[in-house]
């Protein structure tokens, strides 16, 4: 007998594992969902490590407030179905609160302000372990990471001082007010969340597949008009056949031209693309390191 | 070839995790860069920005490193810190790669690349033969028990790609691999990450050498399992209990096989109590399955209402692990702040299991040159491999590392600082 599982199969088998492990090693877990197709993932994913049980922590949304419609009435549903609870942290009230300033200028973003809502919604629900549904393959940042991630007392990470990892032996010790960040998709790539979302079926939110949308162009960047990311006068509007490979916050978030309306043909265009999902990440332009140092801030 | 130009079979692909090893500067990120480079694994953007930071480097070619290499101190440096995961796909193969550091002060963070590999690339500079880190890494790589090992003699364009220094180089690595009782399946090849020869081109410049390039070895090299499927073992991670009304009296144990087949039916012995029941049923969410094996991570429901908990193991009655206490192990020390010499205190994690322990005896140390036994100095510090003896507080159901990975392996955990002081296979 060849007892032998395929590779995507490996990777779900580890994901699952990693999630249990999580529950069991903390007091309060929780599951960070944005919405976007690896979140969804990473959730689905806990759905199947607890079944019939329901999953044992909340999940927890950092909120821009920059949210595309399609995206909030997904999550909501999402949530419904999931029997779940949704914990909301808010960069709005942390705005209102005066915790931290909002950027200015046309192309001002709430990106970096979502690791003080993060942080702060981790303290206030106490909780020790953030599941995160980051890939090695998005970043190269990314591609140091352990599924374990320390954080120190103040969310920091260390990168150059990571705790060894060896097998799937994992080390979730920590000091009072430290906390764990943890990845369960660490060796997906994007092409297997695709194939995973098909081989499971998952539905998936609206703005994944082609739609037709007034966008504009900037930075070389085609943007959706919405109520947050709005046109300067020299920018000219026009109806485009787009879709999001990924989903953020609208002001950071670029729209590809595509036409592909189901899995299969989407699952071709990731097949053909030649450049990364995050190249239309406008979060990620602004330095060599600007995801390293957001990561060694606390961000995801 | 790569994973963008493959999408038809998707499902039915073979994973082979690879790691590289070897010493600093040996040219082990070029030869990943390249690889991937070569087989159209990278993307533009990505081309792109290495190509803006090489430029601004003052690079005289694309520094290929740079696709790996990717903290700031990393790039800073000219060096790699800690490992970095590349994924990339051939039709038939999924490729998971760990690009470890070659520094010693990183070993650690080498053995972390490595304790997940079914392969090794061990890269050897043609300029400085084997050197005591070449060994360091074949030693830990034996260790582990890597089943495959290739040795890349790169930088042969500094050598005029002479098989002269080829061949030298391969019977020193021989010589010293003999010695090595894992170390069986070892393929050589002459490169130059830097030029790209012999790494998934053909090289031109050495006609004399009929062997295959590297990608095409890593393509078609006979991937055996690393999992046991003979000696049934769950470790219980987690009890599931809906205490729903559809799902009232389930109880199921949750976790991920690590070793042999389990089906329903199945006569099972749940350790340490000792009590017996028989599988009713296997599920992995709606799905019921038929039979479930190492890695696969399942929830089984019994007969019988046993009292069963996570770090409890399920095994078949007529081969169980063993119930030790004492416990021998080979260990890799990582700590830079804390030594072993004599007795200590530590936590011990096996599988899902977590015990006080206390070192007993540090019996021996390895010097990686000879292979000698050191035992003049027991301290065990800094990198340093050694054999140790361990007490437990509570009973572990384990099996020898060559046995199995899974239920063979600890790692020993410093109660004051929570740190990962080291790795452990028990012999
Ligand atoms: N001439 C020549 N130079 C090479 C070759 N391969 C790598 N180099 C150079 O050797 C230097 C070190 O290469 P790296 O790939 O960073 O070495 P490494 O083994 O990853 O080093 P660490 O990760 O720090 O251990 C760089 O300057 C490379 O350009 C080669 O085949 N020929
Ligand atoms: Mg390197």
């Amino acid at each position: 007998m060849d007892y032998r599982i395929t590779h995507l199969k490996q990777l779900e088998s580890e994901a699952i594992f990693v999630l249990r492990e999580t529950a069991a090693q903390f007091e309060k877990p929780v599951l960070l969902f944005s919405g976007g197709k690896d979140s969804i993932v990473m959730a689905y994913l806990a759905k199947k490590a607890f079944w019939p049980a329901k999953l044992p922590f909340p999940l927890m949304h950092v909120d821009t407030g920059h949210n595309f419609p399609e995206t909030m009435e997904y999550r909501d549903r999402f949530v419904k179905d999931l029997g779940a609870e949704l914990i909301v942290a808010s960069v709005q009230e942390a705005i209102d609160q005066g915790k931290v300033v909002e950027e200015t200028g046309v192309n001002a973003s709430r990106n970096s302000l979502q690791t003080v809502a993060l942080l702060e919604g981790l303290e206030n629900g106490q909780f020790d372990a953030a599941l995160g549904g980051g890939r090695r393959d998005e970043e190269k940042a990314r591609a140091k990471e352990r599924f374990f991630s320390h954080r120190d007392a103040f969310g920091q990470w260390d990168p150059k001082n990571q705790r060894p990892e060896l097998w799937n032996v994992f080390n979730g010790k920590k000091h009072h007010g430290e906390h764990f960040r943890v990845f369960p998709l660490s060796n997906w790539t994007e092409m297997d969340i695709w194939q995973y979302i098909k081989l499971e079926n998952i539905a998936l939110p609206e703005l994944y597949f082609s739609h037709e949308r007034e966008c504009f162009v900037r930075n070389g960047v085609i943007m959706a008009v919405t109520e947050f990311t709005q046109p300067q006068p020299e920018e000219t509007v026009e109806k485009m056949q787009v879709r999001f490979r990924t989903i953020g916050d609208t002001t950071c978030t670029g729209a590809n031209v595509s036409s592909a309306s189901d899995l299969d043909a989407i699952i071709d265009e990731v097949a053909a693309a030649r450049n990364t999902e995050r190249g239309t990440r406008a979060d990620d332009k602004r330095s060599e390191s600007a995801m390293e140092d957001r990561k060694k801030q606390g961000y995801f | 070839m790569s994973e963008k130009e493959n999408n038809s079979g998707y499902l039915d692909m073979d994973l082979l995790r690879f790691t590289t090893a070897g010493s600093v500067d040996d040219g082990k990120s070029t030869l990943i860069g390249r690889l991937l480079y070569d087989s159209k694994a990278i993307f533009e953007d990505q081309l792109e920005a290495v190509e803006k930071s090489s430029k601004s480097r003052g690079d005289e070619n694309v520094n290929l490193a740079l696709l790996t290499d990717g903290l700031r101190s990393e790039r800073e440096q000219g060096i790699t810190i800690d490992v970095a995961y590349r994924y990339f796909a051939t039709p038939k193969r999924k490729f998971i790669i760990a690009d470890t550091p070659g520094h010693i002060q990183y070993t650690r963070n080498m053995v972390t690349g490595a304790s997940t590999a079914n392969l090794a690339i061990i890269l050897v500079d043609a300029r400085k033969g084997v050197i005591e880190q070449t060994c360091r890494h074949a030693f830990i790589a034996n260790l582990l028990r890597i089943q495959n090992v290739v040795v890349c003699v790169n930088k042969m364009d500094l050598v005029d790609w002479d098989q002269a220094v080829f061949d030298k180089i391969v019977s020193e690595f021989k010589s010293f691999a003999s010695r090595l009782d894992n170390l069986i399946n070892i393929t050589f090849i002459p490169a130059s990450a830097l030029l790209g020869d012999n790494i998934v081109d053909k090289s031109e410049n050495m006609g004399w050498y009929n062997g295959p390039t590297l990608l095409y070895h890593l393509e078609t090299v006979y991937n055996g399992s690393d999992f046991n499927h003979i000696d049934a073992r769950f470790p219980i991670q987690w009890v599931v209990r809906p205490h729903s009304d559809k799902y009232h009296d389930f109880r199921g144990f949750a976790g991920r096989i690590a070793g042999g087949v389990f089906k329903p039916g199945d006569a099972v012995k749940v350790l340490p109590s000792g009590f017996e029941s028989k599988i009713k049923s296997i599920h992995l969410m709606d799905e019921e399955l038929k039979e479930a094996y190492s890695p696969m991570s399942v929830v089984m429901t019994l007969e019988d209402e046993i009292d069963i908990s996570r770090g409890n193991m399920l095994v078949k009655a007529n081969n169980p692990p063993k119930m030790l206490q004492d416990i021998e192990a080979m260990v890799c020390w990582f700590s830079s702040t804390k030594s072993l010499s004599g007795r200590g205190k530590f936590i011990v994690r096996h599988t899902t299991n977590d015990v006080q322990a206390i070192v007993s005896e540090v019996k021996y140390k390895v010097n990686i040159n000879t292979l000698h036994k050191i035992e003049d100095d027991l301290e065990l510090k800094l990198n340093d491999i050694g054999r140790i003896s361990i007490r437990t507080s509570a009973p572990l159901f384990v099996d020898s590392y060559s046995k199995n990975r899974i239920t063979g392996s600890i790692i020993l955990i410093d109660p004051l600082t929570n740190e990962t002081v080291a790795a452990g296979m028990i012999i």
